[in-house]
């Protein structure tokens, strides 16, 4: 663990910005007091004019941002991801998302991982939330490599969008810094025939490492980085069904809505086969470390195994 | 000061075309809200053919003012008026709320032009209009962004959200309108939750505030929204004080009328109270 790279994906989200910002005059950032934490500080420093930050008021966040948006500017708001879209679901679907709106949501503090501040602030149902409504794009970046490149290509994509990013450092998976990331389009990380684990955020991490541990037991497993939740790359989920007979999902979210019901529902209509979904188990979290939480509540890479197990004892069936 | 009489008469011959249209599209559609239509009628008429900076040829006109409707479920007044400036035919209007329609029930600015922002879920188009007012500033323009609120929609919180982003922003390039006509669906707003006193709270907020004037004279609504372009360093807030249902005797003042369609018989009834404009436009 100790030699790779750690980056917190809100840091480079910081800097993305601020670099962004000198290529976009109309690119304008929003906050509401958080930006310290969702690092949109980074960008307010350079460009004060176009920062704004509209105090503890998430709900005002998001209409300014489309108010923004509306009269020409590529608007980007963060906050906390459960403020973000809880505390501002109505306002992002009323006024961003029906009328189409050019207002990029990028929430930060996503999953349990968040940690110690404990149950209110682990956003745990955000990727269903925001997943159900129509013309949203819902992108969850695996590491600081993804997050860059998700950032640069949704300032040129007309249209709302969600991105869930996370507080802590994690490992980057991507050596190539222009990795082949498309937004849309699932990434096969690992080949593999005997069934296939399928996560976003984090969990890729641990689905690269369960992988590995299920090939000391002669067990080959596809991994996929479906770091776009929506628009769902089908086809790369309905190949992997059909080749591999058996799916895991990952995901540090609740198993209700987000990431692993997305593939059941497509699998169930095109192509079943047995799903196990690692994720919460329909249960809020806690204060505590980071890994220990994930530990406590299922979602490290033995969990991955566990399933992955489970999955291959139901395809034999 | 003051507009003339004969801009007067012309304004007043307008709104009642406007109200004309309101219970005549919300009477096919036997759908939609008259009473909050018609108690905003009089101000809207005198924002789209007396104040605002717009051509109807030219929706999306950089250098246009831009009208919100907050209230959206006032949508009729606003689709009349548009259509009246000229931004749609007015035969558009018979479509009012009937599938595979433009003229949604709340506005969608995707489907009909001239609608600056989708609106409906209340409280939400004021902290639009404080995202355009920022904008515009941003962009160097000497455009106003005007904002319709209900009273009834001042219980909603974001409002409060707004209005306090609005005056820290001193955003003098928004104009607030109270359409302040007492009733909500459940009744008296005083009754189901009191808003005021409603200036001291404005005023509270770091808002400059005009009113209350008389939301159905002309003349006044033209010189608090003249007064209102002038203040410097801050957003301007006019409180209208308003009548719902105003123009038809039988919904002024009462909240049944705010979501009710009239039917045949109170439509001729309403017509003819509100009566014909003095001379064809």
């Amino acid at each position: 663990m100790s030699e790779e790279k750690l980056i917190a994906s809100r840091d480079v989200y910081g800097k993305t910005l601020a670099e962004l910002g000198k290529v976009y005059p109309d690119l304008v950032v929003l906050d509401a007091d958080l930006s310290q934490s969702t690092k949109t500080c980074v960008f307010g420093k350079e460009f004060p004019d176009r920062f704004f930050n509209m105090g503890v008021a998430e709900q005002n966040l998001i209409g300014v941002a489309a108010g923004l948006a509306a009269s020409g500017k590529i608007a980007f708001a963060s906050t906390f991801a459960v403020f973000a879209s809880g505390r501002a679901w109505d306002q992002i679907r009323a006024s961003v998302a029906y009328p189409h709106l050019n207002v990029k949501i990028v929430a930060t503090h996503g999953g349990i991982t968040t940690g110690e501040d404990g149950a209110t602030h682990q956003a745990l149902e955000d990727i269903a939330i925001m997943r159900v409504m129509p013309n949203m794009t819902v992108i969850v970046p695996a590491d600081a490599v993804e997050t860059r490149l998700a950032i640069h290509q949704l300032v040129k994509m007309d249209g709302p969008a969600y991105v869930r990013l996370n507080r802590l450092a994690v490992p980057v998976i991507h050596e190539n810094e222009n990795c082949d990331f498309e937004i849309g389009r699932a990434q096969t990380l690992h080949a593999g025939s005997d069934l296939t684990i399928i996560a976003c955020g984090i969990m890729v991490k641990a689905a690269l490492d369960a992988a590995k541990i299920l090939k000391a037991s002669g067990i080959l497993a596809r991994v996929i980085n479906l770091h776009t939740i929506k628009p769902l790359d089908v086809k790369c989920i309905l190949l992997a069904a059909q080749e591999t007979g058996a799916l895991v999902t990952a995901e540090e979210h609740s198993i209700i809505g987000g990431l692993g019901a997305a593939v059941a529902e497509v699998v169930c209509e095109n192509c079943p086969v047995p799903v196990v979904r690692v994720g919460m188990k329909d249960i809020f979290g806690e204060s505590g470390k980071p890994a220990a939480l994930l530990e406590k509540y299922g979602m490290t890479a033995a969990d991955i195994v566990t399933a992955a197990k489970t999955a291959l004892k139901r395809k034999s069936k | 000061m003051g507009i003339s009489v004969e801009k007067q008469k012309q304004l007043e011959d307008k709104a009642r075309l406007i109200r004309r249209h309101i219970i005549e599209m919300i009477s096919l559609a036997q759908s939609g809200h008259p009473g909050g239509s018609l108690s905003a009628a009089d101000i809207v008429t005198c924002l789209y053919f007396y104040k605002m900076r717009h051509d109807p040829k030219r929706p999306a006109w950089p250098d246009r003012d831009k009208f919100v409707l907050s209230k959206g479920h006032a949508a009729p007044v606003w689709y009349a008026a548009l259509s009246e400036a000229g931004y749609f035919p007015v035969d558009y209007l018979k479509t009012l709320r009937q599938i595979g329609g433009a003229l949604q029930g709340h506005p969608d600015r995707l489907s009909v032009p001239g609608i600056e922002m989708t609106t409906g879920s209340l409280g939400q188009g004021l902290s639009v209009s404080v995202g355009m007012a920022l904008a515009a500033r941003l962009d160097k323009k000497d455009t106003k962004i005007y904002c319709m609120i209900g009273d009834g929609e001042s219980q909603e919180g974001q409002i409060w959200e707004a209005a306090m982003a609005a005056g820290h922003y001193k955003l003098d390039n928004l104009v607030v309108l109270l359409d302040h006509n007492k009733l909500q669906i459940d009744g008296l707003v005083e009754g189901v939750m009191g808003i005021e006193p409603v200036a001291d709270k404005w005023k509270a907020f770091r808002w400059n505030v005009i009113g209350p004037v008389d939301g159905h004279a002309m003349h006044a609504i033209c010189d608090a929204l003249d007064s209102a372009g002038k203040i410097k360093g801050k957003p301007t807030i006019i409180i209208f004080d308003t009548t719902k249902g105003r123009g038809v005797s039988f919904m002024e003042n009462v909240a049944g009328f705010h979501g009710k369609a009239p039917n045949a018989e109170e439509t001729s009834k309403a017509l003819q109270e509100i009566g014909h404009c003095q001379k064809k436009n």
